[in-house]
Order: C-alpha cells, then structure tokens, then sequence
C-alpha cells in the first residue's frame, strides 16, 4: 500500500502521458492528468506555506536564536494571506459590480498589490542586485589562470565582455575592413572584438552547449524511464515514514 | 602595494562597483548600438508579420530580473503595438502578473487609438496559471483547458479575441521573454519544437548560452541579456524614427552606460586579481 | 576609531545628508490623477442600479498642478517603504546587521503569502472550485459562468489527490502523500521523456548534420564555412567524447576529450561574462529606481 500503490500510479500517469505522442485517443487523456497536474502544483503553494508556518511555529516555541524573525516572518505572512484572499481594497468587476468579489485580487491601489508592489518587489529585485557586488569581488579573489582551461576560460570571459560594448569599437573598432591575403572571404574588421565575440558564441559557445543538451537529454531520458519502470523509487522515501 | 591589495576589504571592491553602475546612469551616457544578425531575426520575426497579426506575449519573469528583462518585455510591446498585433499576454510566474500590467500600460499609454478600451478586441490577459511545463502542454493542445477565464474572471468564450481559439498554435508568434525556469527552454521544449510555432524569445545573461543551440532550427531568434535589449530598441528605432523622442523607448540603451563601466572594472578586477596571484607564486605561497 | 571605520561613517553621513537634501526638495512624493468610474448591475431582473467608485493613474511630478490631479499618501509612503527596504537589503554589503535580517523575514513571509495568494484565485479557485460548484462560483467570484454550466465530477480525482498531499504536514499518515506525489513524478517523467528526446536529443543531432565542405553554386570551395563547420561538429563531438566516461581516456580518446575540456571553458567563460552582465544589469534596474524613481535625479 504504501509503496505499491505509487508505483503503479507514477507508471500509469507516465506511460499514458508518453502514448499521447503516438495514440490520438491519449491526448484528451494526457490533457486530463495535465490539468490535474498543474492542480496540484498550485496545491504545493499551499503546502509550501504550511511547511513554513510548521517551521516558524517551531523556532518560536523553542526560542531558538532568532525566533523574533520569525515572528516577524509569521506576521508578515498572515497579513499577505489575508489581504490577498479577502481582496481588501479591491473594487468589483465593472461588468459585475454587484458582486463585492468579482474584482481582481492585484487590482491597482489594493492592499494586496501595495505590498506586492512596495514590499515584494524592491525587497526580491535588491537582494538580486546584491549578486553584482558579489560577483566583483570573487572575480578579484577567485578568477585565477592557475593552469591551461582556467586560462582560456579566463580569456574568453574578457573578450565576451569586451566585446559585448562598447569598448570592443574603442579598442578594435580601427580595424579595416579590408580582406586579409586578397578575396580570402575574411576581412581584418572580422577580427573586432564584437566580431569575435559572435564568433565564439555561435561555433564554440554553441557546440559545448550542444553536447550538454545531448547529455542531459540521455540523462533525463533514462532517468524517466529507471522512475516509471520502479527501478528508482528514491522518490518514495524511506520505509520508516509515519 | 600589493601587500595592501592582497588584503584589501571587500567593501571597496563593492563601493567600486557601485560607483561604476551609478555615475553613467546618473549620467545618462549611452553608446549607438548596430544590431547583430541574431536580434535582426527577432525585430524580423515580429516586423514581417501582416499588421493585426495575432502574437502570444508570454513574460516569465519577476521583479528579480525586472532590471534585466523589463527594456525587452517592453521593447516586444511597443514593437507589437506599431504593428497593431492582437495580444494575448500569460505567464508562467505568480509574480509576472505585475510584469504583464507593465505591458499593459504601455499599450494603453502609448497607443491609446489603438489599445485604450479596446480589451478583449485587440487584447487580452490571462495572467498566471501554476503548473510550469504542465500550463505549456495544455494551451499548445487544449488552450481552455488550462485559461476557462481571464485575469478578471471572464470566460474565454465571451472574449471575441479566444473565442474560437483552441490552442496557441493557431497564433502567428509567440514571444518569450524569461528569467529561468519555467521560461525559454520549456517553450522550445514543449512549444515551439514539436508543434512548429514560431517562437522568439527574449532570456537573461545566465540563460543565453543555454539557448543558442536551438537557432535556428527550433527557435527563430534571441535577444540574449541587456545587450540584445539595447540592440533591439536601436533596430526599432531605426525602423519607426517617431520613437526616437521616447525616453522610454530607450530604457536598454542607457543601461548599456553603466555596463561598459562595470565590465571594464570587472576586467580590471580580474587582471589585478591574477597580478596578485603570479606575485605570490613567486614569494613561494602557493608552494 | 579604526581609520577605515571612519571613512565608512563619513561615506554613510554623507550619502545620508544627500538623501534629506533630495527629499527636501519635494522628490518623493506620488501624484495621481482620480478617474471616475460607474458601473449599472449586471443582473436584468434586479433593480437597475448604479455604482461609482475612482481608480487612480500614477502622474509624473510634473504634472502635480493639472486639475484633478492630487498628492497620494499611500503610494508616498509606499515609495518610502519600497526605499527603505532597498537600502536595508543593500545594508548586507557592510555588514549582517538587524535591519538586513529583520526586511529578510518580512520578504519570506510576505513571498510565501503571495504564492499561496496567486495559486488560490488563478488555478484552485478557477480550475478545482468553478469546475467542482459552478454554481456557487458565479455567485461570488466568478459571476461570468455561464448559467446552465454542470459540476465537472472528474475533478473530486485532483482534488482528493490535493487532500492527500496537503496531508504531508499531519504527524500521522504522511505517507499517503506519496500517492499525489508519485503521479506528479509520473506525469513530470512522461512528458520529459518525450520532449527531451524529441527537441534536445534528435533535434541537436539533426542541427549538428551538416557538411564538412561546402562548395558554392560555381563549385569552388567556400572555405570560410568550411571551416565554420568543421571547427562546430568538431567541438560537439570532442565534448561528447569527454562525457564519455565509461570508457578510459587513454591513446587518442585522450587528447579528443582533452579538446572537448577546452571547447567547454570556452563555453562556460562565456557563461560567466554573461552571467556578470546580467547581474549587472540588475544592480542598474535597482539604482534606476532609487535615484529616478524615488529621489528624482
């Protein structure tokens, strides 16, 4: 029961998904379990919150260091649920307006979207931001050509990053546009550093991109069939499991 | 000298860099761009179509890659709006609802005569459905499946622009702009590959390499990080001169300034960095 | 004092009093201009009746004057808390500190409350409640149902499923969470199996497929392209090769997967230069916000 059962389900939901690209009669099938599916994505939202609140809850009964955060994080939380889900400041839908919760929930001037828009974005947009000064400061500590492949890696990122403004038309940007050794094709501008750039985004960039796709493909693809065949149950977890 | 270098607080290296982003910006400095091939194929892929033409705006992104993503989401809309094409706007993010309300202002702000009180007849909002490849899988099969209704809870049978709409690969384009997963790859994966959409995207920095294997074969073009966003506002402009007087038209082009910088100071971080390193192999400490 | 303690406290000081003197001179502040709104009842056999509320349109500063334009508080002050909680995530760069920590637990909080927010109204309550009672769905949130519409049994399957995996945060019995858990692994295999293979496996092999010379209408060799080839299905393939590891790198698989290492640096240090210009670009969006948006420079 508890690991037969998912094994049979996981197998069925995959082999009737995977018929769909050749049975026509799977693919209203197929479209059913996606529907299901994408149900289910929006229900671990919810179980993403109750896991936080479990987690939260347990710091400050414990008062482990730091539990006021938490508190604070709990608050935080409660608010945004309720706002959001009461819709407070939304007002109706023109075409319904008799209907006090037709309104959108991230209508402008709502309480919802002032946190969203207030809150939400400039705190998510500058923690990202942050990773501009941390990059900085690795690529002065940690950037070394210790040996041949951290050298050309070293090389390449200068050039891409010449190249990618304009500093490439400052630096390279006198080259000629004459052909080198008469009508070779190749002109001595090809050379610029934006020129170059391309260059090495399209033929090496591209083809070391190709063979990991390749990889990953074989990979997911025999990772898929070890997880519907039951041959990896790794998923199920541990036998001890309440 | 190098002795002070090589114990040099990180805290400068961050007001450096600090320095190097806000001078241009409050600068206002920016470069003339010529666009490359690949971004020509995206200015193409929109510019060629018949005025009116129907185009999926798909913007998964958040406030995160705002910074990065917005000069493109909003470059694909004024590119759209010049060329009067239906739109339909989704996103695979809970938090590119905003990101769509973005777009939605430039259209009713910039185009009045042709977008303002004109939704559901020249455009329309599904906004956001959970599920990642799971919401891809249904609107390229089984659009209404996925999107009963709209963002404002209207049925998409009353909406004259899904009204007979079964599945996006009736539209003519599906644009793509992305910070990760679910984004790009996913609509090549499940979208624009097996059904033979015709797709461009527009990705972060981080993502771009990921995505250049499938041009040209299974994606018409990209607009990789903010370079491509600055060289498509520049092939816009050089296309529809009226933009020109838009400082908003330009928000890619004046982020270049500070990229320039930045870049150079990133490169001069790396070199002083390698400096310190040789110099220390010779004093015997990496023995 | 240590001497670069002190420089830190001028620079902090300094930018400070920058701040106070933009604000001072009116920078800041949210102006938007009301528009009227009216809206008749849907329902025809109600009595008719009108409803009229504003919304309000963000306005430049420098059309603060125009009529029907006024000063808003809540944007104002939402301006200010947007501001204050991007200097406070910047504050990191010095240093942990309580302000950074404290803006860090409202941004889980208020992100896990937004994700729970937009799963609710877009998938649960629109594709599981309008399906499951339409009925009671178009007498409160979604009156555009179509009357006549009929209850979708086949969705008690998801939402039963739903139970279950909401049953993982029980003490006792999480275990049937396995069942949700195991079709969604189902389903995530299924639909990865075929399009992985399709468009990352068959479809890059199909693009690799290319001639070694090409030659032009006339049939001289176009060695430029030639080369181009050459150089791109010789860099696939030695990489490949290096990923190759069930078999020993020795003789000439060496020096190929040797090749392959190096056409992969090229390719990961265009990654990181990439990588950098994204990043970067993120800083500039945050800045523009601070000194255009909030302090008007």
């Amino acid at each position: 029961m508890k690991r037969t059962v998912p094994l049979f389900i996981s197998a069925i939901t995959g082999f009737v998904l995977i018929g769909t690209a050749f049975i026509p009669k799977f693919v209203d099938w197929g479209n059913d379990a996606m529907a299901w599916f994408n149900l289910l994505a929006a229900f671990a939202f919810i179980l993403g919150g109750g896991n936080l609140l479990k987690m939260q809850l347990q710091k400050i009964s414990a008062q482990q260091p730091g539990w006021g955060y938490a508190a604070v994080t709990l608050i935080a939380f409660f608010v945004t649920l309720f706002v959001g889900l009461v819709k407070v400041g939304v007002h109706p839908n023109v075409k319904f307006p008799e209907f006090a919760w037709s309104g959108d929930y991230l209508q402008e001037d709502g309480a919802f979207w002032w946190l969203f828009e207030y809150i939400f974005t400039p705190l998510s947009a500058t923690m990202f931001a942050l990773l501009a000064f941390y990059i900085s400061s690795a690529a002065f500590r940690a950037f070394r050509a210790k040996n041949t492949e951290a050298t050309i890696l070293l090389i390449i990122a200068v050039i891409i990053l010449l190249g990618r403004t304009y500093a490439s038309v400052w630096l390279t940007g006198w080259l000629p546009d004459e052909f080198i050794l008469g009508d070779s094709g190749i002109k001595y501008s090809d050379f610029n550093l934006q020129n170059l750039s391309e260059v090495i985004m399209e033929n090496f960039t591209t083809a070391g991109m190709r063979a990991i796709k390749i990889g990953i493909a074989l990979g997911v693809a025999s990772t898929s069939l070890k997880v519907l065949l039951g041959v990896d149950r790794s998923y199920l977890g541990s036998d001890q499991e309440v | 000298m190098l002795d002070f270098l090589q114990h040099l607080d990180r805290r400068w290296i961050f007001l450096l860099m600090f320095i190097a982003v806000a001078v241009p910006l409050i600068m206002g400095t920016t470069f003339p761009e010529v666009p490359s091939d690949q971004v020509m194929a995206v200015f193409e892929a929109v510019d060629n179509l018949p005025d009116g033409s129907n185009v999926v705006m798909a913007l998964d992104y958040d406030p995160a890659s705002q910074g990065e993503l917005q000069p493109m989401a909003s470059a694909f809309t004024r590119h759209c709006a010049i060329k009067k094409h239906n739109i339909y706007f989704m996103t695979l993010w809970p938090q590119g609802i905003s990101m769509i309300q973005n777009s939605i202002g430039i259209l009713q702000d910039e185009y009045p005569e042709t977008y303002k009180g004109k939704y559901g007849t020249k455009y329309v909002n599904l906004g956001f459905r959970a599920g990642n490849e799971g919401v891809i899988k249904l609107v390229v099969e089984d659009l209404k499946k996925s999107y009963s209704t709209d963002i404002h809870g209207t049925n998409l049978d009353n909406i004259p622009l899904t009204k007979n709409l079964k599945n996006i690969q009736q539209v003519d384009l599906l644009c793509n702009v992305s910070a990760g997963y679910p984004g790009s790859q996913e609509w090549v994966l499940y979208g624009s590959s097996p059904f033979d959409i015709p797709t461009v995207v527009g990705c972060t920095g981080v993502q771009a390499p990921i995505m250049l294997p499938y041009i040209p074969d299974q994606l018409t073009g990209m607009l990789a990080a903010i370079k491509g966003a600055a060289e498509y506002e520049q092939a816009i402009i050089n296309a529809y001169p009226e933009l020109e007087s838009n400082p908003n038209a330009k928000e890619g082009l004046v982020r270049m300034g500070p990229q320039l910088v930045a870049h150079l100071l990133l490169i001069s971080l790396i070199l002083l960095g390698n400096v310190i390193y040789i110099w220390e192999r010779k004093q015997g400490l990496h023995q | 004092m240590k001497q670069s303690t002190l420089i830190w406290t001028i620079l902090m000081v300094a930018g400070g009093g920058f701040l106070l003197f933009q604000a001072s001179k009116g920078n800041g502040r949210v102006y938007v201009r009301e528009i009227p709104v009216e809206a008749t009842a849907s329902q025809p056999d109600s009595e008719p009746q009108v409803y009229q509320w504003t919304k309000n349109q963000q306005v430049p500063q420098s059309e603060k004057d125009d009529p029907g334009v006024s000063f808003s508080l809540s944007r104002t002050v939402g301006l200010w808390v947007a501001a204050f909680c991007t200097l406070a995530i910047f504050s990191f760069l010095y240093g942990d500190n309580p302000l950074y920590k404290f803006t860090e637990a409202i941004f889980v909080g208020v992100s896990a409350g937004y994700a729970m927010v937009v799963a609710f109204w877009t998938e649960i309550a629109t594709n599981l409640f309008a399906k499951l009672l339409p009925g009671l769905a178009r007498i409160t949130f979604y009156p555009d149902i179509d009357s006549t519409t009929r209850p979708e049994l086949l969705y008690l399957i998801p939402l039963v499923l739903s139970i279950l995996l909401l049953w993982r945060l029980s003490p006792k019995g999480s275990w049937i969470a396995r069942w949700p858990l195991a079709f969604f692994i189902g389903a995530t295999a299924g639909i990865r199996l075929i399009s992985y293979l399709e468009t990352d496996f068959i479809g890059q092999l199909q693009s690799t497929v290319m001639p070694f010379l090409v030659f032009a209408s006339d049939g001289s060799l176009l060695w430029d392209k030639s080369l181009k080839n050459t150089v791109f299905i010789v860099g696939v393939l030695s990489c490949m090769v290096y990923f190759f590891f069930s078999i020993e790198h020795e003789g000439i698989i060496k020096y190929v997967s040797r090749l392959g290492i190096w056409v992969l640096m090229v390719t990961f240090g265009a990654s990181f230069a990439y990588t950098v210009m994204g990043r970067i670009a993120l800083l500039s969006g945050r800045l523009v916000f601070l000194f255009n948006d909030w302090l008007g420079i």
